[in-house]
């Protein structure tokens, strides 16, 4: 059982002189899934990007703390594992040159036995020596949960994640979405009934227009 | 945090030997901007003051063309996320920046071969001096181009605006680097060129804190 | 409203006392300017040169504090002011490149021989050039506002360069550069109290002007924004 916290206050997101959302206030500790629903264009991908630090928000505050340690901005890349169907991986590499360039580059030990069982919990390895161009697009979706778990992080954000999936996919998606929700926690964009059904709260997006 | 510059570094290194795209480009240009201009001088003798100048046009138009690939190959391949999400933008300024000043040093070291080869009034009479002014240009030309190279790289990377964006800020380093290279041509001492010396330094360590301060707001977007 | 019509009483008594009253040899009058040696009748170019100058540099400064301000609470009013005060910028700055050149061409006899000032102003130009073209390349407003402003301030602080290595590199033919031994300090000691009088009046007065403009322009920006959104909202 982890320690973080993240905690929003009073969020507000305007893009140029459009309003995206505003008053967004919530905390999520130690563990648990938690979904962000809501229409086309209602803001979810912005509300993750503001999550994991990728953008500002206009207003108000995003804070991460790790046993009640506030975690500072320049190192906040290293508690998160993110998703999206904007995530390109790096593609004249190898999956596995891929994780082992992540490690490094995080600078952190690259964690060979656990990049082994992840590629098989996702149906990989067999894969591990290809391009990743070479890859089709539902592998490729598979290789960014790698990505985002390869690391350990506390928390995890999930935007659109099965898409581009087939059953058997989704499968090792949702097991893993049970199995870390145990330690970590897990924020699900989405609007997948599916993927809703598995989270213990939902923020939706339409009520803070 | 250097640990992961180099990291980062080594990405850009082996990603670069297994596409080729900035140095076989690069090395062609470098071919043709100094074939250009061994054509148009034709049977001419070019003065000191000329040959020093068009060898920093040489360098300029160079780097404008194989630069600005660090940012906008992450941009144009959709990686940039994924750089934002293993990285804090501190380190990847510092990596990009390093893949440049390397990028830099190498090309600019064959045009200078070149020039030296095949530029009869191309000779160094105070080598130390050129040594000094070359690595210290160089840096300043790495720094505000890899800064430069971030802009262009999230406005859509429009080809002709690179140089455009560069060269109001890359002037005054041109300017004194020229000068510079003209001492050295002519055999002042260093003790003479302390001045402009000191200006490409200072030149050096201003971009490089107001690129470090900015590059947060250009990456965060 | 006053103010409006003493901006338009000064200008014009600028633009007409600059241009009519004559140069003599030994002012008595209130209204006759003194003989500069080297310059003659070429002197007066100073009371509508000199501002547009004075202005390109004072709106390249107000753009790069509102670049500034807008890089630290990200409201786009002060872009539209940075933008507004570099479009201001521009003008001036070629406004200054023209009148230069042209009485540089009587001067000097050429109406380019980069002297260090028209240096330095070709490069406000060419950075005035290079924002412009940034901005227009840029489709998302934001994306834009922060681009430029990121710009701006870095084209800022290149600035103190030239004013260092100008004077080393090229010889000054400007009155008032250091190279410069026939005319000597213009400003401060060659004119008499009514060239100075006339002189910093001008100065005043285009930078009303400017100020002026300046809020005009940004305001037209901002309500143009806002009704382009509007009206796509319906």
């Amino acid at each position: 059982m982890s320690k973080y916290s993240v905690e929003a206050n009073e969020l507000n997101k305007t893009f140029g002189r459009r309003l995206i959302f505003h008053g967004i206030n919530f905390r999520y500790d130690d563990s648990g899934v938690f979904g962000i629903s809501g229409p086309n264009g209602s803001g979810k991908s912005t509300l993750v990007k503001i999550i994991a630090g990728l953008i500002s928000p206009t207003k108000g505050r995003i804070i991460h703390k790790n046993s009640d340690d506030e975690i500072i901005p320049e190192k906040l890349h290293n508690h998160i594992g993110f998703v999206s169907p904007y995530l390109v991986l790096y593609e004249e590499f190898t999956a596995w040159e891929n994780l082992n360039i992540f490690s490094t580059i995080r600078d952190i030990s690259f964690d060979k036995d656990y990049a082994k069982d992840l590629l098989n919990r996702f149906l990989l390895y067999n894969r591990k020596d290809d391009f990743i161009k070479t890859y089709s697009s539902g592998m490729k979706q598979r290789m960014k949960f790698i990505f985002a778990l390869i690391h350990h992080p506390e928390l995890l954000i999930f935007d659109e994640p099965t898409s581009n999936l087939d059953e058997e996919g989704k499968n090792s998606v949702y097991e893993i979405i049970e199995d870390k929700s145990k330690e970590s926690i897990i924020i699900i964009a989405s609007n997948d009934k599916a993927d809703l059904n598995l989270c213990t709260e939902i923020l939706d997006l339409k009520t803070f227009k | 945090m250097i640990a992961k510059a180099i990291a980062l570094f080594k990405k850009d290194y082996h990603s670069e030997l297994r596409t080729r795209y900035a140095i076989n480009s690069l090395a062609m240009f470098i071919i043709v901007a100094i074939s250009v201009i061994l054509f148009a001088v034709g049977q001419e003798k070019l003065s000191e003051g000329l040959a020093g100048g068009l060898f920093w046009v040489v360098i300029f138009f160079t780097a404008m063309s194989g630069l600005a690939r660090a940012f906008v190959s992450e941009e144009e391949r959709g990686t940039s996320l994924t750089l934002q999400l293993i990285a804090a933008p501190s380190t990847v300024f510092s990596g990009k920046l390093l893949f440049n000043i390397i990028l830099v040093f190498c090309m600019n070291t064959v045009i200078a071969l070149l020039y030296a080869a095949l530029f009869e009034s191309f000779v160094i009479k105070n080598f130390s001096l050129f040594v000094f002014a070359f690595v210290i240009g160089n840096i300043g030309l790495a720094v505000s181009s890899t800064i430069i190279a971030a802009i262009i790289a999230k406005a859509g990377a429009k080809g002709t605006l690179y140089p455009v964006l560069s060269f109001p800020i890359l002037l005054p380093l041109i300017l004194t680097s020229v000068q510079l290279t003209l001492f050295a041509l002519d055999g002042t001492s260093i003790e003479d060129a302390k001045f402009e010396l000191a200006i490409v330094v200072s030149y050096d360590v201003v971009m490089l804190t107001v690129s470090y301060m900015l590059f947060d707001f250009i990456w965060k977007d | 409203m006053i103010w409006k019509i003493f901006l338009f009483l000064l200008i014009s008594f600028i633009s007409v006392a600059g241009i009519a009253f004559p140069i003599v040899e030994n002012p008595e009058s209130w209204y006759e300017f003194p003989n500069i040696p080297g310059l003659e009748e070429n002197a007066k170019i100073i009371f509508f040169h000199v501002p547009t100058a004075w202005l390109t540099v004072i709106a390249f400064l107000m753009s790069t504090v509102f670049s500034f301000k807008y890089l630290k609470n990200k409201n786009l009013d002060d872009d539209a002011k940075a933008y507004a005060s570099a479009q201001l910028g521009m003008i001036f700055c070629i406004l200054a490149t023209v009148t230069g050149a042209v009485w540089a061409k009587f001067a000097w006899g050429a109406f380019w021989s980069w002297d260090p000032r028209q240096t330095s102003i070709f490069a406000l130009l060419l950075i005035y050039g290079a924002l412009f073209a940034l901005r227009s390349s840029i489709e998302s407003e934001e994306k834009r506002a922060t681009l430029s402003s990121v710009y701006s301030v870095l084209a800022f602080v290149t600035v103190p360069f030239f004013i260092f290595i100008m004077p080393r590199i090229m010889k000054g033919l400007h009155p008032g550069s250091a190279d410069d031994t026939g005319a000597g300090p213009v400003v401060n000691f060659q004119m008499n109290s009514s060239m100075q009088l006339i002189f910093f009046l001008s100065l005043i007065g285009f930078t009303i002007l400017y100020f002026w403009m300046w809020q005009i322009s940004y305001k037209s920006i901002i309500i143009r924004d806002k009704l382009n959104k509007h009206l796509i909202r319906g």
